[in-house]
């Protein structure tokens, strides 16, 4: 490369020599310190953060539990309670652990209802969507395999109910099964190979939400209003302002987390999964992890063993291809006046599909399930496209400061309301 | 100038909120980094109940204590001279054989090694005991007398002796 190349001066001489090397300060700079947030993004927008932060507090406090846990079906029930009675605050790792992979789904179901609601996965970030979907996958596996370790009943059952699922492919299914078990049964072989992929898999988790990061640093963050940036009078930086108010709601995460991990740790456990596993005996009811019930929902609504499994991965891989099903231009509900009950009506049947998940699949549940499951492949598959069709959608501002410009008064968008936005000047100089 | 007092309340709001954030990150390290030390079942096995009713003289028993080995050693008439005689200031760790035991007969000792944590021969009749007719550690090469002190060969130290109490003429308990 060319040796009289153009390179970043800084008044530290370190950074200089590192930066002539490996331009990694430059970027950090340009991604973290001057990069454009549009200056009407509400706290919707810091649940990316708060996110990456979870998951770093997952793989952390992960680490120092596998330190201290035992991966073997004799000894995997006892090495838990172990750590919860003799190791030093082995008790404040497992609750951090068990309780931040419940928020981390909280965070990340918020974080997909904003992108659903304000239209973040349509053009240019299709592929961010794609990518974030696929964060979401692995993270359904992963707490699926961390939830078989403790061993108790309901690891044991959960695991057995949902390898089985395998089973009901055709031919294939009951080799696929065995295989994927290392043994008849959920077993020894089992839980050993669950441990080393609920280790590893977090780390691949790290690397696909990079690039989910630095593929939304292309065409950068998307808004309430979902239109682009024009001009520098509709962004700030993200250093100081967006880290700022990010480090806020973090603050307000770190008391919502502490207070049930120290005050309430069981509230989201299963009472049963405190009983060893015991191959010849079913818990009368097996319950999922609440975050995953709708998709169980989903799979206990349909009477037939191959189609309740499609639908239920179905359920999610439909994901994929939500850029492609809705054809509105305009991203943003809040100027799509007849999508956006419908989109509020899905949020709405995702959480009903949760709880019916959780309750027994018989009478009023049951229903409740199967209409769930129509109004779930519904609004995909014809709400999405037909609305965008039919839909005029209201006049979406001109630009992101005229969005302050009109609407001192009501602004449905949320973001700061009542500041007198034109006249704030953007501050280069921090 | 106008600015001086604002720019020193933001001074006071930076430095209080990185001061905060510091103490708040140091407690969240300190339970990991305490979590990896000893857990307190093992520090409950610290101590370790040892029958030696059936010691013969002259011969030594090794046990199990916090992981290591121990050598309890019941000591002939001769071993207890030998160790005896031996000036303390001739040493390279002077100490006199009536600090390292406490009753004659008895010496108990940690078998590992001052050097780098082997554990020296001379519990069997059969091993090496060295030239000093104590132990012989084989990796590289020291020798200990018959009260477990470095005489020759690169250990710096004697072998240590661990805290312990006769419960009764028959019963040590170690740690």
């Amino acid at each position: 490369m060319d040796k009289n190349r153009k390179v970043h001066e800084f008044k530290n001489p370190v950074l200089n020599w590192i930066e002539f090397r490996l331009p990694i300060i430059s970027y950090f700079k340009k991604e973290y310190g001057d990069y454009p947030m549009p200056k009407n993004c509400n706290y919707f927008w810091s649940f990316g953060a708060l996110a990456t932060i979870t998951l770093v507090t997952m793989i952390v406090s992960g680490i120092f539990l596998a330190m201290n846990y035992t991966p073997h079906t004799d000894m995997a029930f006892d090495s838990v309670e172990r750590i919860m009675r003799d190791v030093n605050y082995g008790w404040l790792m497992r609750y951090i652990h068990s309780n931040g992979a419940a928020f981390f789904f909280i965070i990340v179901y918020i974080h997909i209802v904003r992108a659903m609601y304000f239209g973040s996965y349509k053009y240019p970030r299709e592929l961010n969507w794609i990518l974030g979907v696929f964060i979401f996958l692995l993270m359904m596996a992963t707490s699926f395999l961390g939830y078989t370790l403790p061993w108790g009943q309901m690891s044991y059952w959960g695991a057995t109910v949902i390898t089985n699922l395998f089973s009901a492919i055709p031919f294939i299914g009951e080799g696929l099964k065995t295989w994927l078990l290392g043994d008849y049964n959920v077993g020894n072989a089992t839980l050993n190979r669950f441990f080393a992929l609920h280790y590893v898999l977090p780390f691949v988790i790290f690397g696909v939400v990079g690039l989910h990061v630095a593929a939304v640093h292309v065409h950068g963050s998307n808004n309430p209003d979902g239109i682009d940036i024009k001009t520098n009078n509709d962004s700030v930086n993200f250093f100081p302002y967006m880290l700022i108010k990010d480090t806020v709601a973090m603050c307000a995460f770190g008391v919502a987390i502490s207070a049930v991990i120290f005050f309430g740790p069981n509230l989201m456990a299963e009472v049963d999964n405190y009983i060893p596993a015991d191959p010849l005996v079913t818990p009368a009811h097996i319950v999922p992890n609440w975050y995953l019930a709708p998709f169980y929902a989903i799979l206990r609504a349909v009477p037939d063993k191959l189609g309740g499994v499609l639908l239920m991965f179905g359920a999610i891989v439909i994901l994929f291809i939500l850029p492609w099903l809705d054809r509105s231009k305009v991203r943003s509900c809040n100027y799509r006046p007849i999508y956006k009950w419908f989109m509020m009506g899905f949020f709405v049947n995702f959480f009903a599909l949760g709880y019916v998940g959780m309750l027994p699949a018989e009478g009023l549940y049951l229903l409740i399930a199967r209409v769930g499951l129509l109004y779930y492949f519904g609004f995909f598959f014809i709400i999405t496209p037909f609305v965008g069709w039919i839909e005029k959608p209201s006049k979406l501002p001109l630009s992101i400061s005229d969005v302050y410009a009109k609407n001192i008064a009501p602004n449905i968008g949320g973001g700061e309301k009542g500041m007198p936005a034109p006249a704030m000047q953007k501050d280069t100089n921090l | 100038m106008a600015k001086k007092p604002k720019n020193k309340r933001r001074d006071f709001l930076q430095l209080s909120t990185v001061t905060l954030g510091a103490v708040g990150t140091a407690a969240f390290i300190w339970p990991f980094l305490k979590s990896m030390s000893p857990a307190e079942d093992t520090l409950a096995a610290g101590s370790t109940e040892v029958d030696i009713s059936a010691i013969e003289e002259g011969q030594s028993i090794t046990i199990k204590w916090r992981g290591k080995p121990v050598f309890i050693k019941k000591r002939t008439k001769d071993e207890i001279d030998a160790a005896k005689m031996v000036q303390a200031s001739d040493l390279r760790d002077p100490q006199d054989d009536a600090d390292r035991v406490q009753k004659e007969e008895w010496l108990v000792l940690v078998g590992v090694c001052t050097h780098l944590g082997c554990v020296p021969l001379g519990q069997k009749v059969s091993d090496m005991k060295g030239e000093y007719d104590g132990w012989y550690c084989p990796c590289h090469g020291s020798h200990y007398d018959t009260s477990g002190r470095i005489r020759k060969g690169p250990a710096p130290k004697n072998l240590d002796v661990p805290p312990y109490t006769f419960l009764n003429d028959n019963t040590i308990k170690i740690g």
